[in-house]
């Protein structure tokens, strides 16, 4: 069924090139960064979990637990730091985007393979220098706001030195992934053709590239500020803390669509391959793409509207932030819409796309209540906010790249993971996000603040619902991961494509070759054409 | 509204209900999209699911029609709901010019108030029944967050500049205070109440004080001594004459000011606060910039007590 010829030889693929853990290190192979990214992200991602697990422990009864207060308050600061600048701000892009978007355009690599060998490299050092904030007790809050981080050095300057650090990687996979796709791009695969992750990744790289510098600046001050005392955020200096708090969500905005717009692009592809269905709307989700990513730079005032900002900011920032619900409502529409008159298998991967829908709108339509001002001033810095954002983050970022991960498994690896454990991990971890993300909704409408060690004993029950929760949450993830990391090695073999998807890279082996193709393939259809009728003349998205 | 899917706390405030009422809506409507959006899904997948390996697919693209109709109608809704935000909001951001004002200063981890008589406390703010309270506050280190659940209303406290808030108490009660900026160890411990109480222990409360208490001067009659203590009365008169300075007559009462560049701003305590401290950032059309700045020689109560002087001028 192959259009474009590739030679199944599955004795030399990127795995068995070189064998030794320097051909892995110096390796400027795009799915063997891609795969390093993954591996060393998944370390961070139990390291944050356990801290998240720990933080769930402490709060299962009011006052002291398992630890005193300034435990605790480590512990929330390093789960957060851990997770967003270590796991989910490369996230998706630099593991699935770096092994995918070469072999779904159709090229050999991206465009500078040392640079993205760069970008790793920086991202391993900056997680090196994150364990001195881990060993020093970071405790201010993944946000780091001025005045309080102008106190606390040591840690500080590590753990800002290391979102610095892992702001340059993803500036450098931002560049690359949009010099790659303007122009690496094979023979045949114009614009309007490009798989839908793949223009996911573009808006991506955009914002990566626009908007990280800012959060690079703002940490650069804030380490000035705490070694020579630079009076720039502390008002003891002569400082301005707003000012801080500007400059940090300028950049902290944009990076939650970093992190959640190639989930989209996930989804987007998932959907027509398990329904056998062209995806409904394809232009609608690319503009809706790129919309997101403009619209996302105007919000970050949304962040502050209790900050003491005056009110026609606050109304400024309200009628904006508005306008990123309705690309996002198109996207769940046009989804929803491909599965009309398809063939829809229920395999692990489509789940995980189909829950990413349920959940995304559950976190989208919350985000209505924060957006609307006077509801926003009871749920600010509540757990509502809590919930909202790990429905976006987990229950979206999250639950996408475990989607991704499962869908093209057999193409990174070769081999098939065991279905049915699959789909039970899946259930563990949507019962077990569900049972811990929804009780927050209530404690915050309650009026449960967030970052609070100790609670009043009406919020008891619920914060032990949400631990429940979180502990089958956690259960579903070793499940999952076990299940994945068994098949690694000791899975089935897989077919090149065993879900007949259409994209460009299912056509090559599994796992593919070292450089890809032998000859670039020349790209004569959209990517989604399933079921196309033989006399459709158009070779386009719509 | 149907609120079975929200749980606020008490609403103590003229407006709880009110702010309630668009969070019912916003669920409800929330509530329904999702079961209905994730109900559709569920139902085509069920439906359309594959049954034989030949199973006949409609080749379907897109429909621009139908595309239109769900980019138009989630925009009007987010129009309405940004309205309705708009409106409750406003209220909230408007406190009348009868409103009690009561001081708040934040500490790391503590919360103080100075009432107008010049009675203080700490963690608990005592409030009559029925009168809009305005509280401006300041903080003396990090960042704290003033939040009343039951009064739905929540605020952000800085060093160096004053932040408002505003609300009219309708229910007898002990409400939580909560600190709702992460703000160190015992920030979990930042927590206080507010006291809703009638009229007349309100007032009994303002002047109740322990036997062998020094009298106590008022935050404005405190304000009045700083006037010629600290010789802003040589330029700046009393009686509407202007002399070096703009005279402080009505002062709070004229709202706006001219300044030197043309630009007008509103006169509130964060205005008069920046003008003592450092004179020359805005300047009034008319005067030369001769004030010598006060940074660093009064404190932030010294501050207070002046712009309370102010206000009965």
């Amino acid at each position: 069924m192959s259009a474009y010829a590739a030679t199944d030889d599955h004795d030399h693929n990127y795995i068995n090139w070189e064998k030794g853990f320097w051909s892995w290190w110096m390796s400027i192979d795009h799915k063997r960064i891609g795969l390093m990214y993954l591996g060393t992200m998944l370390m961070f991602f139990a390291i944050g979990g356990f801290f998240a697990l720990l933080v769930r422990i402490e709060l299962f009864t009011p006052g002291e637990t398992i630890m005193g207060a300034a435990d605790y308050n480590t512990a929330f600061t390093l789960h957060g730091v851990v997770m967003i600048f270590l796991f989910i701000v490369p996230g998706i892009p630099a593991t699935l985007g770096n092994f995918l978007l070469p072999l779904m355009i159709g090229a050999k690599d991206v465009a500078f393979p040392r640079l993205n060998r760069l970008s790793y490299w920086l991202y391993v050092l900056s997680g090196g220098v994150a364990v001195l904030a881990i060993v020093f007790r970071l405790d201010t809050g993944w946000t780091f706001y001025a005045p309080y981080s102008v106190q606390n050095s040591t840690a500080v300057v590590a753990a800002t030195t290391a979102a610095f650090l892992g702001g340059f990687a993803s500036i450098l996979t931002g560049v690359n992934f949009l010099v790659t796709i303007h122009n690496m791009r094979a023979p045949g695969m114009h614009w309007g053709r490009l798989p839908l992750f793949v223009w996911t990744l573009y808006a991506t790289a955009i914002l990566q590239v626009v908007a990280t510098p800012v959060i690079g600046i703002t940490l650069l001050l804030l380490i000035l500020e705490n070694v020579f005392g630079l009076g720039v955020f502390d008002p003891d200096l002569g400082g301005d803390p707003v000012l801080f708090e500007h400059m940090f969500w300028f950049y902290s905005h944009p990076v939650v669509y970093i992190m959640i717009l190639p989930a989209m692009g996930i989804v987007s592809e998932i959907i027509p391959v398990f329904s056998r269905k062209p995806i409904f709307g394809y232009r609608a989700i690319v503009y809706a793409s790129v919309g997101i990513a403009a619209i996302s730079f105007l919000v970050w005032g949304h962040h502050m509207f209790v900050a003491g900002m005056a009110n026609l900011t606050r109304y400024i920032f309200s009628f904006l932030t508005f306008f990123v619900a309705v690309p996002t409502a198109v996207k769940v529409f046009n989804w929803i819409s491909t599965l009309y008159k398809g063939s829809v298998t229920w395999d692990s991967p489509m789940l995980y796309a189909l829950s990413f829908v349920f959940l995304f709108l559950i976190a989208g339509c919350t985000g209505i209540h924060l957006a609307t001002l006077s509801t926003d001033a009871h749920y600010h810095d509540t757990y509502f906010v809590v919930a909202h954002f790990h429905y976006t983050i987990q229950g979206g970022a999250v639950i996408g790249l475990l989607g991704g991960l499962h869908f093209w498994f057999s193409k990174m690896f070769g081999r098939m993971y065991n279905e049915k454990l699959a789909k039970v991990g899946w259930l563990f971890l949507f019962i077990g996000f569900n049972g811990a993300f929804l009780p927050m909704f209530i404690l915050g409408m309650e009026g449960m603040p967030r970052r609070y060690f100790d609670y009043p004993v009406e919020f008891t029950t619920l914060h032990q619902m949400a631990t429940i929760g979180a502990f089958v949450n956690g259960l579903g993830y070793l499940f999952v991961f076990g299940n994945l990391g068994y098949a690694v090695f000791r899975g089935k073999k897989a077919g090149t494509n065993p879900y007949e998807s259409l994209s460009l890279e299912w056509q090559t082996p599994s796992p593919p070759a070292h450089d890809n193709w032998e000859t670039i393939p020349i790209v004569t259809d959209w990517t989604y054409g399933y079921g196309k009728p033989e006399d459709d003349e158009s070779h386009a998205g719509h | 509204m149907f609120d079975l899917f929200t749980s606020m706390p008490e609403q103590a405030a003229t407006w709880s209900a009110d702010v309630d009422w668009l969070n019912d809506l916003i669920t409800n409507l929330s509530v329904f999209f999702t079961v209905t959006l994730t109900g559709a899904m569920i139902y085509l997948g069920v439906k359309y699911r594959k049954k034989s390996e030949d199973q006949e697919v409609a080749y379907i693209t897109h429909n621009a029609m139908l595309e239109t109709v769900w980019t138009v109608v989630p925009t009007i809704i987010c129009a309405v709901m940004f309205v309705y935000g708009i409106i409750s909001y406003k209220e909230m951001r408007t406190p009348p010019s009868s409103a009690i004002e009561i001081n708040v200063d934040a500490y790391s981890w503590r919360w103080d108030f100075t009432y107008p008589g010049g009675k203080k406390s700490t963690n608990t703010l005592v409030v009559p029944l029925g009168q809009p309270i305005r509280l401006i506050m300041t903080s003396h280190d990090v960042i704290h967050s003033f939040f009343i659940p039951a009064m739905r209303v929540k605020e952000d406290v800085y060093q160096g500049n004053y932040s408002y808030l505003w609300f009219e108490p309708i229910k007898l009660g002990e409400f939580h205070i909560f600190c709702a900026e992460y703000c160190g160890l015992q920030h979990s411990a930042m927590i206080g109440k507010v006291k809703v109480v009638t009229q007349e222990e309100y007032e009994d409360y303002l002047v109740d004080r322990k036997a062998g208490d020094a009298p106590q001067l008022s935050p404005a009659e405190a304000g009045k001594v700083l006037y010629t203590e600290k010789t802003c009365n040589t330029c700046h008169s009393l009686d509407g004459s202007q002399t070096l300075g703009p005279s402080f007559k009505g002062l709070f009462a004229s709202k706006e000011r001219k300044l030197a560049d043309g630009t007008v701003v509103p006169i509130d305590e964060n205005y008069i606060r920046e003008s003592i401290l450092q004179p020359q950032a805005k300047m009034v059309e008319g005067f030369s910039p001769i004030m010598p700045a006060f940074e660093g020689q009064l404190s932030e109560e010294d501050i207070a007590n002046l712009i309370a002087y102010l206000k009965t001028l």
